[in-house]
């Protein structure tokens, strides 16, 4: 935790103008949740040492029999190809690493929900946003629609990136400058893209923002742009939401999530089945989906998306 | 006897002529209209180029670019331009193909309209890249599930072999060229020569050899071409869940716009050229007529798929597809739409379906309207669904700045300037074609035997 801490004042000291967050009691419930997952990946480093330890041991046995092998066969190049080609011990011992690897990272899969029961339109998430990662005042990550629904009714439906499981932007970049992580996220590299906009093209869901203006001037930098914090944003080239993608290893929950006051973004990862929202409320995803009859924007596209809507429109639920 | 000499010193004297009028655009000491001419295309051109640096430098936001339109008239003319380059592969492949003599006189110039449009149409996609100078990216970390990637593939494939097959049959006139003009043809131009038509000397084998290049050439072009401009049509099918753009009939409606229009440049080239070097002798009205009878099927074909492709989407009303189309139809881009409708297809093929109307002036007229709306026609095809919210079903603005404009016009005033500056370095007309099929059609077997006439056999 107090670890956790230093990097939110190390993130938030870039940001002079803006005093620091509390994290503490509103991240909470999910720092524990994460915990839980992290205690079998990446804070328990030693355990891993020692596994990658026992990992490499059959490895480089394996390698003294080859060389034993080799060595005594004789040095011929013909021979010495003939043996590479089939190591058995060699491969084997691959094959162990392989496993071990597997085994000892189980990744979180994120996702988000959107509860447009309690979604007001107050578009705190969108300044937050654009504040957060110095964004000019057209490109937003994060944009509120106004929608009216087919009795008439207005609601208001908040659009993220989606994250889809099979994202048609990542098909059709040509470069592949848009990739996706083991954890779900699709993300940017900046310094790839070439800025020919076919991903705007592709994305159904409109949230691919191409960079033209410069954005608001932005503080030195401790580290070049990459994928997960891509501060500032690289004029000419295609920028979108990114899930802070950099807060999450810490424990630490998205801007627009921390930001709404009304609680209607949920950030959860399916490998634990649990979601918080930044009014610090604690679901379990599997029900709360099912409970609520979730759906997934443009479901019929077969891109997978990775935001659940929970349909409603902005009523005072307490009431 | 006598008479057979009489026909023969007749035909060398025709053979002459020909080869007179084919080095003529060289010859020609350029009068005051083409200096003109050629000082104002390169005006143009010059500031298209100052369009694109302004874009380099100031970014592009100088084009006015706005989230709500990302794709723009570059793209249009990417598309319009490399499309227009299918009619010299049709004019010379397809009519070498199935035989048509009549081709002769036009191939050369059919051909180097190809080799040119392609050539500046590929180049037309640069200034649509946020950052051009990253554009190796392509070679060295390609993605082939993006169909940009294989566009570039195609376009550049399809850009070599317009150059061969140019290229190729050129050999032959070089030599002839250089026996013509003599010494007459300057230092450049017969090194050029010398080196370009590697020792060719006319023999048997040698031709055979062309002959068979040529043969193949014509028969990669047809499909090379097809999937080009298939490519180019499933670039914006494949991407998108757009409405309009996701249609399955995008890329036969991009080969069938390509040879259309494609066939429209080559008449409207080959008029202006004829005009200028007056090569009515040999591009004669009758070759209007015919090309303008290929320009017919092509053009019905065009309306019958939009047709195809408008009906249903309009008809069913899905969302998307519906807003798209009335916005094409009633809404905002309405008067340009009727006007490709009209101008475009209906007016062309009415002029070159009537008998009265199927004369050159009015043929060029039809091909010029070809032309210019096919352009509009791929600036609506592109800009309309860009202009969609597919989340809110609502249409932003597109809008245009002299950036953009000049960038077009510079492409567009590129083309003309550049076959004018090709035809002072190759013969305008294949000359050796126009002799092969002329001996041929006296019953020769193609070869140099001129005894063989027909009293003879």
């Amino acid at each position: 935790m107090t670890q956790n801490q230093d990097r939110e004042k190390d993130m938030t000291d870039i940001r002079p103008e803006k005093e620091a967050i509390e994290p503490s009691p509103l991240l909470s419930p999910l720092v524990t949740a994460l915990d839980r997952v992290h205690d079998t990946t990446n804070d328990d480093d030693h355990s891993s040492a020692v596994e990658s330890g026992d990992s490499n041991k059959p490895r480089s046995i394996s390698r003294r029999r080859l060389f034993g092998t080799v060595s005594a066969v004789g040095l011929g190049a013909a021979l010495g190809a003939r043996v590479l080609e089939n190591p058995s011990g060699a491969s084997a011992a691959v094959h162990t690493a392989a496993v071990t690897i597997t085994k000892k990272k189980p990744l979180s899969q994120w996702m988000m929900i959107v509860d447009l029961r309690s979604c007001d339109g107050c578009k705190a998430c969108t300044a937050s946003c654009q504040y957060y990662h110095y964004l000019p005042k057209d490109i937003e990550w994060i944009k509120v629609y106004d929608m009216v629904d087919a009795d008439g009714q207005k609601y208001y439906l908040p659009r993220l990136c989606q994250m889809c499981e099979d994202p048609p932007c990542q098909a059709v970049c040509p470069v592949g400058a848009t990739f996706r992580t083991d954890e779900g996220m699709v993300l940017i590299d900046q310094n790839v893209c070439i800025g020919c906009r076919t991903c705007m093209a592709a994305c159904p869901y409109e949230s691919r923002y191409f960079n033209t203006t410069a954005a608001p001037k932005v503080p030195r930098q401790p580290f070049p742009t990459t994928p997960e914090w891509p501060v500032p944003q690289r004029t000419e080239t295609v920028g979108k939401c990114i899930w802070c993608a950099a807060r999450l290893p810490q424990g630490m929950l998205p801007e627009c999530v921390t930001n709404c006051p009304m609680g209607v973004i949920y950030m959860g990862d399916l490998t634990t089945d649990v979601a918080v929202n930044g009014k610090n409320e604690v679901v379990k995803i599997s029900e709360f989906l099912r409970e609520n009859d979730a759906v997934r924007l443009k479901e019929e596209l077969g891109t997978n998306p990775r935001v659940y809507y929970i349909p409603g429109h902005g009523q005072d639920l307490s009431a | 006897m006598e008479k057979l000499a009489v026909e023969r010193s007749l035909r060398e004297a025709a053979s002459q002529e020909l080869r007179e009028a084919a080095v003529r655009p060289m010859l020609q000491k350029p009068g005051r209209g083409y200096k003109l001419l050629v000082a104002v295309l390169c005006v143009v051109v010059a500031f298209g180029l100052a369009g694109f640096v302004d874009q380099l430098i100031y970014g592009m936001s100088v084009v006015d670019y706005n989230n709500s339109a990302f794709w723009d008239v570059n793209i249009a003319n990417f598309i319009t331009i490399v499309g227009v380059a299918y009619g010299g592969a049709v004019v010379s492949a397809v009519l070498r193909l199935t035989g048509a003599q009549w081709r002769a006189p036009l191939t050369r110039i059919a051909e180097a309209t190809a080799v040119v449009t392609v050539l500046i149409g590929g180049a037309c996609i640069i200034p649509s890249l946020g950052r051009p100078n990253m554009m190796w990216e392509f070679i060295t970390r390609p993605n082939f599930s993006s169909p940009l990637i294989w566009d570039a593939l195609a376009i550049s494939t399809y850009g070599i072999a317009s150059v061969v097959f140019f290229y190729v049959p050129l050999i032959p006139d070089l030599v002839i060229a250089q026996q013509t003009m003599g010494g007459r043809a300057g230092r450049v131009r017969t090194l050029l020569w010398r080196k370009l038509s590697w020792g060719w000397q006319g023999l048997p084998a040698q031709r055979r050899l062309i002959d068979r290049m040529m043969g193949l050439l014509a028969l990669m072009i047809i499909p090379l071409a097809v999937s080009v401009h298939s490519v180019l049509g499933w670039a914006f099918a494949i991407t998108s869940f757009r409405p309009w753009w996701s249609e399955e009939l995008w890329a036969p409606l991009f080969v069938i716009a390509a040879l259309y229009s494609g066939i429209a440049l080559v008449i409207l080239s080959c008029a202006a050229l004829r005009r200028t070097y007056s090569l009515q002798k040999y591009i004669t009205d009758q070759h209007f007529k015919r090309l303008a009878y290929i320009l017919l099927p092509f053009g019905a074909t065009y309306l019958y798929l939009s047709v195809a492709d408008f009906l249903p989407g309009a008809y069913h009303g899905e969302p998307g597809t519906a807003a798209v189309f009335r916005q094409l139809f009633f809404g905002s881009y309405a008067l340009w739409f009727w006007l490709v409708v009209v101008g475009g297809m209906v007016v062309p093929l009415l002029i070159i379906a009537l008998p009265q109307t199927r004369r050159v002036g009015w043929i060029v007229f039809a091909a010029a309207c070809i032309v210019a709306t096919f352009w509009l026609n791929r600036v609506l095809m592109v800009v309309v669904p860009t202009t969609y919210d597919m989340m809110k079903g609502t249409f932003g603005v597109y809008s245009w700045t002299w950036v953009n404009a000049s960038i077009t016009a510079g492409a567009m005033a590129a083309i003309p300037l550049l076959i004018l500056l090709l035809f002072r370095f190759v013969p305008i007309l294949s000359v050796t074609e126009i002799e092969e099929l002329e001996k041929q059609q006296l019953g020769g077997t193609g070869t140099d035997l001129i005894e063989e006439t027909p009293e003879e056999v």
